[in-house]
């Protein structure tokens, strides 16, 4: 052995570049990669479960038709009855960030959610839509979103900044959540699967012994993941009706 | 069913979500609100109180910071964006919980 094993817990968040020589020259990086694949997926669940259209749906169909049901309820129960315009966006960012979380977890693939970048672009998007929205529904009356109704007009000076930052922290805390839990587990897996090495380097047998603690900590958190990958494509998908309903109702 | 009266379909829609409910078919019970994915583990609710504190918190300084940058008044709308900042924060925990 070269070098004893150390803990690289950030070099698997590495962009690298894909698809060789074509790839380099439009940086065309591995994140990427997923990205596409988790959209293709999607697609194909979309296309392949729903090509036969049948009335006693088979399972991939049974799929298809249950992801519709999860988000279109969603979009209803949260957003209101006008929920079911802002059905499409919803559902697309919900199974991008689901399929994003989940191929993540595959060994030598790429959790693009791992990065900020990502997930304040999401947000980004998230929020300025419910701008348009809100503004495009209600015009300038929007604005009055930002003094709490009932409140004493004395004391507009300091609750109408404290409600726009209110409103303008919503992205960042969107786009952190999702980043930190993902970049957590990750950073977690790689810490004790390092371990494992160091171990067995350090102590020969014994050690290989003593790794099987670490190893049975990774296989918990397997299933930990997991729920992390659900739960937070659902939080993030959650607060994005939840945002369309202040847009759209105001208060 | 025409000469019904406009309050039975209210009562429809009662016992209909009254049904749904026992089914468990709209996810957490009425009354909690729609916007409560997260109630009953503490870790989540912790994570999520946090997150919120620090994200406005993080947005009141950067705005302070770059003000004071642009005008020059180095501590003035620092600390006043930090105050700010802070209870944005706790604007943004309040919401969550009264929902």
């Amino acid at each position: 052995m070269a070098a004893p094993p150390t803990i690289d817990a950030l070099g698997q968040f590495r962009l690298t570049t894909a698809l060789g020589p074509v790839g380099r020259s439009v940086n065309f990086t591995n994140s990427n990669v997923i990205m596409v694949l988790s959209a293709a997926l999607l697609l194909a669940l979309l296309a392949v479960g729903m090509r036969r259209r049948a009335v006693v749906p088979g399972r991939l169909q049974s799929l298809a038709e249950l992801c519709y049901e999860f988000i279109a309820g969603m979009c209803a129960d949260t957003i209101g009855p006008e929920g079911r315009r802002y059905f499409p966006f919803v559902f697309t960012l919900f199974f991008f960030i689901l399929f994003g979380n989940l191929l993540g977890l595959f060994p030598y693939f790429f959790a693009f959610t791992s990065h900020i970048a990502v997930t304040a672009a999401l947000a980004v998007m998230v929020f300025v839509l419910s701008i348009i929205v809100a503004i495009s529904l209600h015009g300038l009356r929007f604005f009055t979103y930002f003094f709490p109704q009932g409140a004493p007009k004395a004391l507009a000076p300091v609750l109408i900044p404290i409600e726009i930052l209110s409103y303008l922290s919503r992205p960042v805390s969107l786009s952190i959540r999702l980043f930190a839990n993902i970049v957590a587990g990750h950073v977690m897996w790689e810490v004790f699967a390092g371990f494992m090495l160091i171990l067995t380097a350090a102590l020969g047998i014994a050690g290989g012994i003593a790794a099987v603690l670490p190893l049975a900590i990774n296989v918990v958190l397997v299933g930990f993941e997991l729920l992390v990958a659900f739960l937070q494509a659902y939080v993030f998908a959650i607060l994005t009706c939840l945002y369309l309903h202040d847009a759209v109702h105001l208060h | 069913m025409d000469e019904e009266p406009g309050g039975d379909d209210v009562s429809f829609e009662e016992r209909l979500r009254a049904a749904r409910g026992r089914q468990r078919l709209d996810g957490p019970p009425a009354g909690k609100g729609p916007s409560d994915p997260f109630a009953g583990s503490p870790w989540a609710i912790g994570l999520r109180v946090g997150v919120e504190l620090v994200a406005a918190l993080a947005v009141g300084v950067a705005i302070g910071w770059a003000l004071d940058r642009w005008l020059g008044t180095r501590p003035v709308f620092l600390s006043l964006f930090f105050l700010l900042g802070g209870a944005a924060g706790v604007r943004n925990v309040w919401r969550v919980f009264s929902r």
